[in-house]
């Protein structure tokens, strides 16, 4: 008996623990947070936009020019490119992230990018939007193009020039790096160098095109058409035109922080500002809380001393939980705490069904300890399967793909698989610990239910 | 047990409610958010004084958006629907709100969404809803598969799934008449409502499912079953607990909406009402209907 005592202890024990870790961790709680060690420093709780207040936006990617074995790779490309570009403007914690067509959701490739913090949408859409679109395009052989002349004599010298190249496989993807360079004459020219893959690639281009031009397109229009005059292995190019220095700068920063590889359009964005999103945390902790007093009440006008082991294990229960949002880390949106809130709820209905059980075998005339065991036992099937059946609503939900709802549904699902834990291990080994009571009227009215029936 | 005997009633008073949620959406239809038709949503708040609807009529006529709707929201703010704009169009839109900069404004968010991000989303909540449906069905199924007497365990399934959707008919009736009163919109939050009560009321019906079954497996002779009777005692011995657990989580959806966010208080709403008639069918319209169906089965 003594140990089933001490084991109900070092459980409380624990979780003080991870409730003291939570607290300690999170700089509005400890007024000492400065001086705090730095695993505490480095846990505080992810709040999603809608909390912290900036930009989401969702960009649509073009793969169409991109074999289809590429895709993925393409993808990743486009997403550490612009990845790289936010960092350059130092925005705290930006989450870039690709998201795939599949069946699920249905749509293209789909770039989302979170910018925590950042309230003009302006300013977000330029960082990113200046990402140059780099493509080398070789001669087609296009119909030759008639020069018409007019009734008035005139000569129609129109001629689309950009109907006479044809893109390659050759973009900005395999750009390693950019460098400004002055050539002979001192003039400002840029040079280029490719990556493994580029280089091949560019020497079969020039191979294939000796004597001929290859041109080089950035953002859809051409700026310079060198003629080629030999293979060049070596993947090194040079763009020389009319640059001042300046501009050669620009292009060469340009196109180092990231010549996108594929085109991209803005779907759509979302802008909470920050004023919102304290609100709308100062509200969520608000009800957590009243929602965790009320079932606190309701525990114990209920079901007496079980109803308070229950309480018990509900905190641990919470503490637990908040501490892997900390740990794993988990993005809190409005959704999320919703999830949260909910899994509280859900977390006593095992207790709920166990007390019940319990109530019946007492009826039944067991005595406290056997109730308690036959409780447990018998009330298992309904909690596994109704549990299982939150689970599967929470899985489906995950895979429903958009930010917001997996908020939710991780939160949810987290709840529903901590909760089995609590009530059933936590609760289980408080009970037989206070077994010591015994079987006395005393302990049989504190067993017993709050209400009848 | 005098739910079962007067089951007729009680199935009858869920499908009326069943059918009046059904015509309140074909009547009153649902206002559909900017998360699935696209658009775009600005919420702006003015420092000193908010100027009136006609003031701002001219100038966002001028811009040429097509259809733009303000509603004041509080003392000092709109909400402004419009469709989906680009970023320079946005730029436009907050110039001719603060009158030319002469009424300064704070933008407190900004939503704008391509009409395609919209006819996606619409997809995949279908999808999810058929999902979850079906992985129920199969889970009761399968978990009930050793109490295929005298009702088949797939018919247990099934019967879950009807109540199902009658927990989520009459939450989303009564949004419906939020719509219509409130302008309540419908939104990826308004979905994530329909799922989670999909989930979430068919686990208080597996607490009085499983009673029944305890109940049958206990019985000695399988052929003896008198099987109405066995549910009417499972009942009689369950409800508490159903109710309690159900009570459980309509305390925190109540703290949820009274006390939690804006975006989340409609969401709060209606599962507050899946939760509650996912009990009130679990014990009046579950039980029932696996009677009827195995009183209509040995009439065969």
């Amino acid at each position: 008996m003594w140990r089933k005592i001490v084991l109900a202890l070092i459980i409380l024990v624990l979780g003080a623990g991870v409730a003291f870790f939570v607290v300690k961790s999170e700089p509005k709680l400890n007024k000492n947070f400065a001086k705090a060690g730095s695993f505490l420093k480095e846990h505080p709780f992810r709040l999603g936009l809608d909390l912290s207040g900036g930009t989401h936006l969702i960009y649509k990617a073009d793969v169409s020019a991109v074999p289809s074995g590429q895709v993925g790779d393409s993808m990743d490309a486009l997403r550490d490119v612009i990845e790289r570009r936010i960092n350059l403007f130092g925005v705290s914690e930006p989450v870039v992230q690709v998201q795939n067509g599949g069946f699920i959701s249905g749509a293209g490739e789909e770039l989302v990018v979170d910018l925590p913090g950042v309230t003009d949408v302006k300013q977000a859409i330029a960082m990113i939007g200046q990402t140059p679109l780099l493509v080398f395009e070789t001669e087609a052989p296009a119909a030759p193009q008639k020069i018409t002349v007019g009734p008035d004599g005139k000569v129609n010298l129109n001629v689309n020039p950009q109907s006479q190249y044809a893109p390659t496989q050759l973009t900005g993807r395999y750009l390693q790096r950019a460098t400004l360079t002055f050539d002979t004459n001192n003039a400002p020219t840029v040079s280029l160098q490719f990556d493994a893959a580029g280089t091949q690639l560019f020497d079969q281009i020039t191979k294939d095109n000796v004597g001929k031009t290859v041109a080089i397109y950035l953002d859809g229009a051409p700026i310079s058409a060198p003629v080629v005059r030999e293979e060049i292995p070596n993947g090194q190019a040079v763009i020389s035109g009319t640059f001042t220095p300046m501009e050669a700068r620009t292009l060469v920063g340009r196109l180092n922080s990231g010549a996108l590889p594929v085109p991209i359009t803005l779907l759509s964005t979302q802008t909470i500002g920050a004023i919102l999103g304290d609100n709308a945390v100062a509200a969520g902790v608000k009800a957590a809380i009243i929602g965790f007093l009320l079932v606190v009440l309701f525990l114990i006008l209920l079901y007496r001393l079980p109803g308070l082991v229950a309480v018990v294990s509900l905190c641990i229960f919470i503490s637990i939980i908040l501490a892997l949002f900390k740990l794993i880390p988990v993005t809190l949106t409005a959704a999320g705490i919703a999830g949260f809130i909910i899994s509280i709820g859900i977390a006593v209905d095992a207790n709920v069904l166990i007390f019940e059980r319990m109530k019946e075998e007492l009826r039944s005339g067991h005595t406290i300890a056997d109730a308690v065991k036959l409780g447990f036992s018998r009330a298992w099937f309904s909690i596994r399967d109704s549990n299982i059946s939150n689970f599967i609503t929470a899985i489906v939900l995950f895979y429903f793909g958009s930010s917001l709802i997996q908020g939710f549904a991780l939160t949810l699902g987290m709840g529903v698989i901590v909760s089995m834990f609590s009530a059933i291990i936590i609760t289980r080994i408080f009970l037989s610990a206070l077994s010591f009571i015994g079987e006395g009227k005393v302990a049989r009215f504190l067993f017993s239910s709050g209400l009848s029936k | 047990m005098f739910i079962i005997k007067h089951k007729k009633i009680f199935i009858g008073f869920s499908a009326t409610l069943v059918v009046l949620s059904i015509f309140a959406l074909f009547l009153f239809g649902l206002k559909v958010g900017i998360d699935f038709k696209g658009g775009a949503l600005t919420e702006i708040t003015y420092a000193t004084a908010r100027p009136t609807q006609t003031d701002l009529a001219k100038p966002l006529a001028d811009l040429n958006f097509g259809d733009i709707s303000l509603q004041p929201t509080g003392n000092l703010g709109y909400i402004v629907k419009s469709r989906d704009l680009s970023d320079a169009e946005h730029t436009l839109l907050l110039s001719a709100l603060s009158l030319g900069g002469n009424s300064t404004l704070t933008e407190l968010s900004f939503n704008s969404i391509g009409p395609s991000v919209g006819a996606e989303l619409t997809r995949q909540a279908i999808l999810a809803v058929i999902l979850i449906s079906l992985a129920i069905i199969c889970f009761i199924a399968f978990a009930f598969r050793k109490v295929s007497k005298p009702i088949s365990s797939w018919k247990y399934g099934i019967i879950a799934i009807v109540t199902l959707l009658h927990d989520v008919a009459i939450p989303v009736g009564l949004f419906v008449l939020f719509s219509h009163f409130y302008g309540a919109e419908m939104d990826t939050l308004f979905v994530v409502a329909v799922l989670t009560i999909l989930g979430l009321s068919v686990s208080d019906t597996i607490v009085i499912f499983d009673r029944i079954r305890e109940n049958l497996r206990n019985q000695a002779n399988v052929n003896k079953i008198n099987f109405s009777e066995t549910v009417g005692k499972s009942l009689e011995q369950s409800y508490v607990r159903s109710i309690c657990t159900s009570l459980t989580v309509i305390l925190v959806l109540l703290a949820l909406f009274f006390f939690g966010p804006v975006t989340t208080k409609y969401f709060a709403l209606m599962l507050t009402a899946g939760m509650f008639f996912g009990t009130y069918s679990s014990i009046f319209l579950a039980s029932p209907l696996l009677v009827w169906v195995e009183e209509w089965q040995k009439k065969k």
